[in-house]
């Protein structure tokens, strides 16, 4: 593995252990609901501090339950994942095909004799 | 996290929408001029809006014992400019209020003006502050990320501070409240995003050096610099 590769797979591991390390730790123990989210959390407080608040609008849509909304930001999650992959490998690819050119060129200034 | 649909009183959720509109607007245009005087900007700008696509649909674990999303809009803002991530991050603002039930559609102006606008400039800032000192290129995006993430969710707090008054203790105290549940458990997940943009920035580095240094983010170094010097 090169230098690159090992810093770029060290990142990573820092940002996983970054995610996981609060749930090891058992951080979300004692709470009503463990790693609920924070907009959860919000909608919880201004409750609290107004008891009689209460949201003027609802969704257009809703997605039916939590299995199908998780569905819904894996895909989200998927098609920016998705771009991002066809952007690096179509730089690749270009990067790739750039050398290849320049060697078939240069080895045919060799075969004429020229210096390439 | 953003704050939910309905759950910002009508006054002040058109007050932050008249706020947005015009970053909006002029982002647009700065979107559609670099489109037009760098149509290879393109490719770029969609891998943006793609990271930021990416890092707001993961809710991860915090210290709090609570989640949340980054946001990813350091990048994109360091790119082409907080103007431009405006446009890109009110994009995925709207995809969410519409498709996940998340954020809102009446919050929507709240929500671009911390995560698409706020957020941006800040981390754009810091960016621009530490290039100043000739610190190193992969610290300086790590702190702009970073920034862009944290101000986000400290503006968010400001905004459900100033619409939600603490009865006893006040805008103060209200801040503090929601301080503790969306900033305070948004500082290792910025420090998520600002190590993702690094990884990133990284990769560009290798695959699209030439693009950076167009704008203006990496100088041209080694061979490259040397033929630009003898011309």
């Amino acid at each position: 593995m090169s230098r690159n590769a090992k810093i770029n797979a060290l990142l990573l591991l820092l940002v996983a252990a970054l995610a996981v390390l609060p749930v090891a730790l058992g951080m979300g123990d004692g709470k009503e609901e463990p790693f609920a989210g924070a907009d959860s959390q919000a909608e919880s407080a201004i409750t609290q501090i107004e008891p009689d608040y209460k949201p003027w609008f609802s969704p257009l849509y809703e997605p039916p339950s939590a299995e199908v909304e998780s569905a819904l930001f894996a895909l989200q999650a998927a098609l920016g994942a998705g771009v991002l992959a066809y952007y690096f490998g179509l730089r690749k690819g270009r990067r790739q095909g750039l050398a290849h050119n320049r060697g078939e060129q240069a080895g045919v200034a060799r075969s004429r004799g020229e210096q390439p | 996290m953003h704050i939910a649909e309905g759950f910002l009183p009508p006054l002040h959720a058109v007050a932050w929408g008249v706020a947005s509109a015009p970053f909006v607007v002029h982002g647009a245009r700065a979107l559609t001029r670099e489109v037009k005087a760098n149509p290879e900007s393109t490719l770029l700008l969609g891998a943006s809006g793609a990271f930021t696509f990416v890092l707001s649909a993961l809710k991860i674990p915090s210290v709090t014992g609570s989640c949340s999303h980054p946001t990813g809009t350091g990048l994109g803002a360091i790119l082409f400019r907080p103007p431009v991530m405006t446009v890109l991050g009110t994009i995925t603002l709207l995809f969410q209020a519409l498709l996940l039930a998340h954020g809102g559609l009446t919050t929507l102006g709240a929500n671009a003006f911390s995560m698409a606008i706020a957020g941006p400039w800040a981390g754009y800032g810091v960016y621009r502050l530490l290039k100043q000192f000739d610190v190193p290129l992969m610290v300086t995006v790590f702190f702009g990320a970073f920034f862009a993430d944290l101000v986000t969710y400290c503006v968010t707090s400001v905004q459900l501070a100033l619409a939600f008054p603490d009865p006893s203790s006040g805008f103060p105290g209200a801040l503090a409240k929601f301080g503790g549940i969306f900033a305070v458990t948004q500082i290792p997940l910025a420090v998520s995003e600002g190590l993702l943009t690094v990884l990133v920035m990284r990769l560009l580095m290798q695959s699209s050096k030439s693009d950076l240094v167009r704008l203006g983010v990496a100088k041209l170094t080694g061979g490259a610099a040397r033929t630009e010097a003898a011309r």
